[in-house]
Parts: structure tokens; C-alpha cells; sequence
């Protein structure tokens, strides 16, 4: 029987944690069993992409120390995995000894839909979802860990539901972090066409593996009052026959 | 660069670009067709995509090796007759551009076109000598025309609308207005015409210099570089020191992979191969010939191995077509001569990391620039250690610490990050602090401060009361469905 440890970023145990809510759902119909190690905070992954590398550093020690005796460890993110994988070794070019160590938990973090299909072979998630769904490729997954068909496969086996693609779905929304505030002029403009490629696609959800895009495609959803679904994969995956739509 | 450098007026004109509509149905064309179509034509290459990373294993192994295929390209130029002048700054560059001008006595200049000529600011050192220069590429030329600077490396004219190159042609030509591209593209061949034949001297750029040859690639669609360096009596081409591959293998993979990336073309229209003057037993070509290799900061970058990746660029353009943020704000609003991810990361290096900040901060980090890269430069990379640099400060770069305070915020973040009790307080305190921001449909409509910016055309999730932390053991002692 397969056991994750689950890392819920800070983005989804604070402010989405019906996400984390929906992942623990669906692993335990798949019947994998799961463990959540308290001390968990945040990868890292702002100030790393800042420029402030002692301090993610920092954070990047602390998220060794939490999960080096952990088995498989799944997150619901790709740009924190990407972090973890790719960027921590870096960080500790000078630390050999922690370089080391960053590598091995690297290999062992998992975004959800790698984790599902690539380590499981899951595809066929039992899932059940009413209505036309798109799809957003979120950078760091698509192109730093080099996932888009997995989410895909997962989607296209959910009973009921009807999978459309939108153009250009593997282009930035605009998030980008600490860009999002700090050029918002620019920022907007990116998410205001993601969002025109997502209405054009017709969908009735949008569903993403990263809730950074997916918080700046709500957010823009909402104010314009776009009726579409904002939904992480967890979400669209935990759904089963009978919940309300 | 001698030209006004721009850069810290970043923000402001990359909003204008974006209010500007004209500016913005230009560069989707450019992001709808031609990105794609470059990533087809890397898919169509016989050796297939994976050429990029041969491209990049040779742009290394010769940028490694700079110091000797540069002197051997030198000494095989001065062997085929031409002369060969290391500048080590743009006015040294622009003085002995002059210099030959003057020797040659040259009252008219016909030019190919040629970013790094646009970098040293060549045409108003020309011009103010009493020089006429008539650019000939048809953007150079309405752009030039227009009295502005490119907008794109190798499109230079891409934000305007063929409405208003016929406006700027009426008013300027004297000929009839006309909105026909093929009538325009008459109009300006004709008063081209007249200006190479009367020119005393041609300048090019250089797309590739081949070091085992001594001859010079430059690549036209339009057949004006031809023309401006074989009908003039002198050719002066001006290359950046990094533009030079080691032989002519190298130079096959680098050309096929340079044509895709700029126009996903499998060979630009019209290629001239120069290998110097002309002579008594071979009467084509100019009668004398100089080859400007310019320095400029770039032994700088050379020497600071994070950033010598970034001497691998061939100038093909391809990231600009992928990336999302030169898809808005267009070239102009980069400030400088290199837009879009490589002048995001190159103008930074050369004008000064403070003086540039914007344009390595603003950008997505989204990685479309290096998938569109011809030899497959890890432009992100570079990105983020530009940030690291101006995070910190550089004594090296002579680079000051760019915020004391955000320093400060990340320092707390990270202290928070390593004490999970003082971590979940804070984001208690958070949870019952946001409440008196304004909601709507249950998001958050207006934030201070320094994330007031996110909330100016979008809602904001709030904090949850309780967090997923504090949800799990409840969930996790539930019953599977």
C-alpha cells in the first residue's frame, strides 16, 4: 500500500486549505495512506525568487530537517516542488554536506499529478465531475519539472466530464510571485488574457495544479464576475458521483 | 551605449505599451504565429530539437576559448586583405568608424542593419560628422525615417501599423499616401536605390564570423545587406567579440539554428558570405574591408562565470516572440538597445544592475524564453542571479543592495520559515487582522501598501480561519467515502 507524506504550502494550508482538504480525500478512496508532519512552513520559494537566497536557504534547511526520514513526499504544487528539486541544490553550493542532503529530499518530493501517475500509474482517478473543463499549464510544473501530460490523462478519466483545450494553455498568467504586486500593470495584462483564453474556450471550470496561478486567474474571474469554476486538480479529482456541483 | 538609456522608466512605459492597442494587436501577431512556428522549425530539423543543446555544448566550448578563435579569425581576415580593430569601448569603435570615413573621404553611409551599430550609437556620430546615413533594412529605414529606435531585434519596426508607415512615407517621401504594403515597399526601394548607388561607404553588422575562414555570415531578407557591402568602395562590419564561431561545422548548426530562430526560416532570404575586399584577380567586393570586434563590457561578463552564458546569444530573437512580458510591453519600454529576456538580462550587465533593476525583477520567471532559445541559454538562471546580486549588493558590479526593507521582510519570512510555532501565530494574527479589508463574493477587494497593486483589477483570496494544519486530524480520522 503506498504512504505519502504530504508538504501543503503555505499558499494552500492558509489560504486554500480545502485543496489540501480534497487531496486528503482523494488518497484515501485511491487508499494511500498519509502522514502530515507538523512543523512543516513554507519551501522557501518568495525570497529564493527575490534574490534572497540565505534566507530561503533558511527555509530550505528547515524543510530538510522536517522531511529527510520521510519516505515519498507529495505536494500539491509544482513551483514548490521545482524549488525543492532544482533550486535547493543550488543554494548550498558552498555546504557540501547540505547539498548532499537537499539532493536526496529532492528526489523523494513529488508534485500530485507526478505522484499519481508517474510513481503510481494511476489514471483512472473514480472521479466524477459535470460540465466542460480547461486546462492552465502553470510554468514551473510545465516547463522547470516537465509535467503536462499527467494532469491531462488525470482529467480526461473524470466520468462526465468534457475536457476542451484553450489556447495557448502553456502561457504564463502572470503570477510570478512578488512580480504580481510589483508590476501590476503588467501582471494584469497577462492574466487578463489568460482569462480571454479561458472564456473563448467555452469551459464551465478551469482547472490548474498550482493555486499561485489559480489565485491570480480567480482573482481576476472575480472582480470582472466571470461566472467560471476556479478549480485545483485535488478538487476536480476528489469529486466523486453525488456531491454537489 | 552612448545613446539615452531608458531603463529606470520601465514601469511607466510598459504601461503606456500596454494602453497602447496598436502596439498590442502587433505583438500577438508576433505571439500567435511566429513563436510557434519557431518551435515547429525546431521540430523539423533533420538532428531534431535537440540541436539547440549541440548549439549550446559549441557556443561554450568557443566563449571558453574566446581569446585565441578570436585572434585567429583576426589574423585569417588581415590574410584574406581586410583589417581587423579590437575595440575595447564604443567610442573606440565609433572614433575609428570615423576614422575610415573620413580616410575614404565618405559624404553617404548605406547600412545593413545591426543592433550592436545601434548599441555604440553609430548614426548621430556619423551624422553630426555631416554624414548622411540611410538605413536600409525597410523597418531600419521607416523607423529611421520616423526618427525611433527599434522595437525588436530583428523587427525593428513591429509596432507600427502599415496605415502609419503610409502617413510617415506621404509626409516625408512626398509621394501619395498608400496603405499597400507591396506599394510601399516600391516607394522605399526606389529612394533606397539612389542611396546605394551614391554611397561612398556600406556598414553591416555581423551575424557570424567563422575563425577558420575569416569570413563574415550576415543574413537578410530583403537583399539591402548585399547591396550596402559589395556597391560602396569600403565595408565596415562591426561585430560584438562574441559573435564568432570556431569553424565552419560550428557554423552550419549555428546558421540553420540562427535562420529558425528568428523567422523560422530553414535559411534566411539573402545570405552573404564575405571574406574581404575585392582585388585585382577578384573583382567582387568592396576596396577595402574593416572588421570592428567590440568589447564593451563584455569581458566583464566574460569573466564573471554566472553570467558568461549569456555571451552564447546569436541575436536570433526567439525569446522575445515567446515571452509573455515583451508580448505586452513591447521593445520600447526596456529602455535600451536589447529588449525582451536577453536585454533583460544583458542591459543589466551593461548599463549597470541598480540602473536596470526593473527589467531582471520584472519578469514572470516563467521559463518560455529558454524553451524558444536557439542554443538553449538558461536566461531564468540568469534572471535570478542578477536578483541575488542586486539582493545583496555586488562590489564587483559595483551594485548596491536594492532594498534595505524587503532584505528585512525576507529575513523575518525566513525566521518565521524556521520556528513552525511562530509561524502558525503569525498566520493567526494574519487570519483575524485582513478583516477589515473590504470583501466581495467572499474575496478580499482592496489591499494596502505594497500589495496594493494586486488589487487594483483583481480580488484577493483571504486567509482561511482554519488552516489545513489544523484540518488534517480531523480529516484524516474520517472514514474513506
Amino acid at each position: 500500500m503506498a504512504h505519502a507524506t504530504l508538504f501543503i504550502q503555505c499558499i494552500v494550508d492558509g489560504m486554500y486549505p480545502e485543496v489540501g482538504e480534497a487531496m486528503v480525500r482523494l488518497f484515501q478512496r485511491l487508499g494511500i495512506t498519509m502522514d502530515y508532519p507538523e512543523n512543516q512552513t513554507c519551501c522557501g520559494q518568495p525570497s529564493f525568487n527575490s534574490g534572497y537566497r540565505k534566507e530561503a536557504a533558511k527555509a530550505a534547511k528547515h524543510y530538510i530537517e522536517t522531511f529527510e526520514n520521510a519516505g515519498t513526499i507529495v505536494c500539491p504544487s509544482g513551483s514548490c516542488v521545482s524549488m525543492i528539486r532544482n533550486h535547493y541544490p543550488e543554494l548550498f553550493e558552498d555546504e557540501p554536506g547540505w547539498r548532499e542532503r537537499a539532493e536526496r529530499v529532492g528526489k523523494r518530493t513529488f508534485e500530485l499529478t507526478e505522484y499519481l501517475v508517474d510513481v503510481l500509474g494511476f489514471k483512472n482517478t473514480g472521479a466524477y465531475f459535470n460540465g466542460k473543463v480547461t486546462y492552465h499549464d502553470s510554468c514551473h510544473l510545465n516547463r522547470y519539472l516537465g509535467v503536462s501530460s499527467q494532469p491531462r490523462e488525470l482529467i480526461c478519466r473524470v466520468a462526465g466530464l468534457t475536457f476542451v483545450e484553450m489556447e495557448a494553455s502553456d502561457k504564463c498568467c502572470g503570477f510570478g510571485g512578488a512580480f504580481s504586486t510589483k508590476y501590476p500593470d503588467i501582471s494584469t495584462a497577462l492574466v487578463k488574457e489568460k482569462v480571454q483564453n479561458i472564456l473563448d474556450s467555452g469551459a464551465d471550470a478551469v482547472v490548474g495544479c498550482d493555486m499561485g496561478c489559480l489565485m491570480n486567474i480567480q482573482g481576476y474571474l472575480n472582480r470582472h464576475n466571470y461566472p467560471v469554476r476556479v478549480m485545483h486538480i485535488a478538487q476536480l479529482l476528489a469529486g466523486v458521483k453525488g456531491d454537489a456541483a | 551605449m552612448s545613446d539615452e538609456i531608458l531603463t529606470d522608466k520601465y514601469v511607466e512605459n510598459s504601461t503606456r505599451a500596454i494602453e497602447d492597442d496598436i502596439l498590442q494587436g502587433a505583438l500577438g501577431k508576433i505571439q500567435s504565429g511566429l513563436a510557434k512556428a519557431t518551435q515547429a522549425s525546431y521540430r523539423q530539423l533533420d538532428e531534431g530539437p535537440e540541436l539547440r543543446m549541440t548549439a549550446h555544448d559549441i557556443r561554450e566550448k568557443t566563449i571558453n576559448n574566446l581569446d585565441v578563435v578570436l585572434t585567429q579569425l583576426a589574423a585569417k581576415v588581415r590574410e584574406n586583405g581586410g583589417k581587423v580593430y579590437f575595440a575595447k569601448t564604443a567610442e573606440q569603435a565609433v572614433a575609428y568608424t570615423l576614422d575610415v570615413a573620413r580616410q575614404f573621404k565618405v559624404k553617404q553611409v548605406v547600412k545593413g542593419k545591426s543592433m550592436v551599430s545601434e548599441e555604440i550609437g553609430l548614426n548621430p556620430a556619423l551624422e553630426a560628422q555631416g554624414i548622411e546615413v540611410n538605413e536600409t533594412d525597410l523597418g531600419e529605414y521607416i523607423i529611421q525615417v520616423a526618427g525611433e529606435k527599434p522595437s525588436h531585434i530583428i523587427a525593428p519596426a513591429i509596432h507600427k501599423t502599415r496605415e502609419q508607415v503610409g502617413r510617415l512615407f506621404a509626409e516625408h517621401l512626398g509621394v501619395p499616401y498608400t496603405d499597400d504594403p507591396p506599394e510601399l515597399t516600391r516607394i522605399a526601394r526606389k529612394a533606397l536605390r539612389d542611396k546605394f548607388l551614391q554611397a561612398d561607404m556600406g556598414i553591416s553588422g555581423c551575424n557570424l564570423a567563422c575563425a577558420e575562414t575569416g569570413h563574415m555570415t550576415v543574413v537578410s531578407n530583403e537583399g539591402n545587406i548585399r547591396m550596402s557591402t559589395t556597391l560602396p568602395r569600403v565595408h565596415v562590419a562591426i561585430m560584438g567579440m562574441e559573435r564568432v564561431v570556431a569553424n565552419l561545422e560550428d557554423h552550419d548548426i549555428l546558421f540553420r539554428l540562427l535562420s529558425r530562430g528568428a523567422a523560422a526560416q530553414k535559411l534566411g532570404g539573402c545570405v552573404s558570405y564575405i571574406g574581404g575586399p575585392g582585388g585585382p584577380d577578384f573583382p567582387d567586393g568592396p576596396e577595402a574591408f574593416h572588421l570592428v570586434i567590440l568589447d564593451n563590457g563584455r569581458s566583464r561578463i566574460l569573466a564573471d562565470p554566472k553570467f558568461r552564458e549569456i555571451l552564447y546569444c546569436i541575436r536570433c530573437s526567439a525569446c522575445l516572440n515567446a515571452c509573455p512580458v515583451y508580448g505586452k510591453i513591447g521593445g520600447h519600454a526596456y529602455g535600451a538597445t536589447y529588449c525582451g529576456p536577453i536585454g533583460a538580462v544583458l542591459t543589466p550587465l551593461m548599463v549597470g544592475m541598480n540602473k536596470a533593476k526593473d527589467l531582471c525583477l520584472g519578469e514572470t520567471l516563467c521559463g518560455a524564453c529558454r524553451q524558444a532559445c536557439s542554443v538553449n541559454i538558461d536566461l531564468p538562471r540568469m534572471l535570478l542571479e542578477l536578483r541575488y546580486r542586486l539582493a545583496y549588493g555586488d562590489d564587483d558590479w559595483q551594485t548596491k543592495q536594492v532594498s534595505p526593507l524587503e532584505k528585512t521582510i525576507h529575513q523575518a519570512w525566513a525566521f518565521l520559515a524556521g520556528h513552525p510555532a511562530l509561524y502558525r501565530a503569525f498566520l493567526k494574527a494574519g487570519a483575524m487582522g485582513q478583516k477589515v479589508f473590504p470583501k466581495y463574493r467572499g474575496m478580499i477587494r482592496k489591499m494596502p501598501g505594497p500589495v496594493a497593486g494586486w488589487t487594483r483589477d483583481r480580488d484577493i483570496q483571504p486567509l482561511a480561519h482554519t488552516p489545513f494544519r489544523e484540518r488534517f486530524k480531523t480529516l484524516s480520522s474520517k472514514k474513506v467515502r
